[in-house]
């Protein structure tokens, strides 16, 4: 059972709280993060590769789980997903309430467009039916407004991997609405496309937040996108939240304070200024160029 | 062969001599791994020794095949002579045996894909992929020939144990080739499922199962072909097709028969690998 919306909403949308998360290999991948994220709020996420962007969004929809015994805990929409180090026996429920957008997508290949998108409804549905792939009409349908929504509607009979990165990732956000996620995680959503499809895909995230008020983290490996969409920007530095505020104090000159020789690595030569000159010629506040005629077309 | 060699110069050979790059350093050849040379000799050497050892417990004897020369003449004389005269029971028989292969197939078939995911690595906890790939090793570790001669003690003889004992052994061996294929996945496909809220069932139908499905069809096609072969012995032990007449035609020195019988084996097999092979080539 969907815990169900009862009209009250609850305090916050996503609240972290001290989580450290160590790999064997790798180290400490988190240390003592706290982060809370506000219902309606688009919040970027930057940090070089490596500075643990990923790991928080894949802890928090509980694909992954914190170190035992330091007291972690995350709640998702008031409800928890894990605390110290073991996922809530509900965390699936959860998961069905919160959309990831991968870097690399994740849809299944061979599977039209159309069927990936209905997979969205799997954590709704019957489980049984879910199984069997049998999709009522009506969830049919939303599906195919989804695909509109982000514009792939004309390409949903075709597999998925016969299409662009770009188109993948708008489907990737289409199967996020047909899962009726009330928050979408971005784990680096543009990290593997072309600047035109990046934007594309920033725009429909950009979209849903203003126009559904799904609540959406993304993760960027570039600050000119945080700077251009998100109002608020979260910095990570080898695990730890070095910055959490409004995106415009995201200078140049702050980040190489930030980040040190690492800001490199975010302020890619060329790609920044680009980056300004579009979110400066866009009349929208902070940068939010998204058009709803943008998204249509 | 001097065009070839020309034509695969690299570019840079054209304004600098080979071994001798624009900016004047030498490149030598790396250094020789003794090691790994060793490591070379070595690996004949087993390999020769495993061949001598073999040689008595294998009774070789190649002076044989020189020595008793007139006769193994005699005996592929008596082949070159085919008697078809009783066709119809050979076609029949080769008709069973194909049955056989198809049942026993398809059994496989629908039991390796659980049994062929529950062995698989990324999917099952260890304490159930270990002990079910114990069960897959021992049904592959027995031959088909065995469990048919168990399976006629316990249902009798005919077709029907040769159904059960390639079902049992094709089971091992499809288990096996599933998982492997199932371990190959790529997982973001799966974990995007997992994502929306899916259990684990519906993460293996939606997220591993259209990955591998090409791949298992493949197997199960390529199982089906070596299957009919499997089967055209089955008879021998009693278990159904046209291994028995073939067995007691061999035993009665009916060298004709025989070699209509093997004809037709020849024949059939043949067509069926073509059928699958193109069956298999659209799959994939």
């Amino acid at each position: 059972m969907t815990p169900s919306q009862n009209g009250v909403r609850p305090m916050a949308a996503i609240t972290v709280r001290n989580l450290s998360k160590t790999f064997s290999r790798r180290g400490k991948a988190l240390d003592d993060v706290s982060l809370v994220v506000q219902p309606g709020e688009m919040v970027g996420m930057i940090g070089a590769s490596g500075s643990g962007k990923s790991t928080l969004i894949r802890h928090i929809s509980g694909l992954l789980v914190a170190d035992r015994g330091t007291g972690g805990q995350i709640e998702v929409l008031g409800t928890p997903v894990q605390q110290g180090g073991s996922l809530n026996a509900g965390a699936r429920f959860t998961r069905a309430r919160v959309g990831v957008v991968f870097q690399q997508f994740n849809l299944v290949g061979r599977l039209s467009l159309l069927t990936n998108v209905l997979l969205g409804a799997l954590g709704r549905i019957p489980s049984w039916r879910g199984s069997l792939g049998w999709f009522t009409r009506a969830e049919k349908l939303a599906a195919m407004q989804a695909l509109h929504q982000v514009g792939m509607a004309d390409f949903a009979t075709q597999r998925a991997s016969t299409l662009s990165g770009g188109q993948q990732q708008r489907a990737a956000i289409a199967r996020a609405l047909v899962q009726q996620a009330e928050i979408v995680l971005a784990d680096e959503p543009i990290a593997s496309l072309d600047p035109k499809s990046a934007r594309r895909v920033m725009e429909i995230l950009a979209h849903i937040n203003r126009e559904f008020r799904i609540t959406v983290v993304v993760s960027l490996h570039q600050v000119d996108y945080a700077f251009a969409y998100c109002p608020r920007t979260v910095a990570l530095r080898d695990g730890r939240i070095v910055y959490d505020g409004p995106s415009t104090a995201l200078t140049p000159k702050f980040l190489t304070d930030l980040y040190g020789a690492q800001s490199e690595e975010l302020i890619l030569p060329g790609a920044y200024g680009q980056g300004r000159d579009e979110a400066a010629a866009e009349p929208a506040p902070i940068g939010r160029p998204a058009t709803a005629t943008a998204i249509a077309g | 062969m001097v065009d070839l060699d020309q034509g695969r110069q690299p570019v840079p050979a054209t304004h600098s001599s080979p071994g001798r790059p624009a900016d004047g350093t030498e490149v030598g050849l790396p250094p020789r791994d003794l090691k790994q040379s060793w490591g070379t000799v070595i690996l004949w050497a087993v390999v020769l020794g495993l061949l001598v050892w073999s040689w008595e417990g294998a009774d070789m004897r190649p002076e044989e095949l020189v020595a008793n020369s007139a006769n193994m003449a005699r005996y592929l004389q008596g082949f070159l002579q085919p008697d078809f005269y009783d066709w119809p029971i050979y076609l029949e028989e080769m008709i069973i045996t194909v049955q056989i292969a198809i049942w026993g197939t398809a059994l496989a078939v629908l039991c390796a894909i659980p049994l062929g995911i529950l062995s698989s690595e990324n999917i099952a906890p260890w304490w159930i992929y270990h002990p079910v790939r114990r069960l897959m090793d021992a049904f592959r570790a027995i031959n088909e020939m065995v469990f048919a001669m168990l399976f006629v003690v316990a249902v009798g003889l005919g077709p029907f144990a040769g159904v059960l004992a390639l079902w049992i052994h094709t089971t091992g061996i499809l288990a096996k080739l599933f998982s492997e294929a199932v371990e190959a996945v790529d997982p973001r496909p799966v974990e995007g499922i997992k994502a929306v809220g899916a259990n684990w069932n519906q993460e293996v139908i939606f997220g591993v199962v259209p990955q591998v499905l090409p791949l298992w069809i493949s197997y199960s096609l390529y199982r089906f072909e070596s299957n009919v072969r499997s089967a055209t012995v089955l008879g021998i032990v009693g278990a159904g097709g046209i291994g028995q007449i073939l067995y007691e035609s061999i035993r009665g020195f009916y060298y004709g028969e025989t070699a209509a019988l093997l004809l037709i084996v020849i024949v059939s097999v043949t067509l069926l690998d073509i059928l699958s092979q193109r069956l298999r080539k659209m799959v994939i």
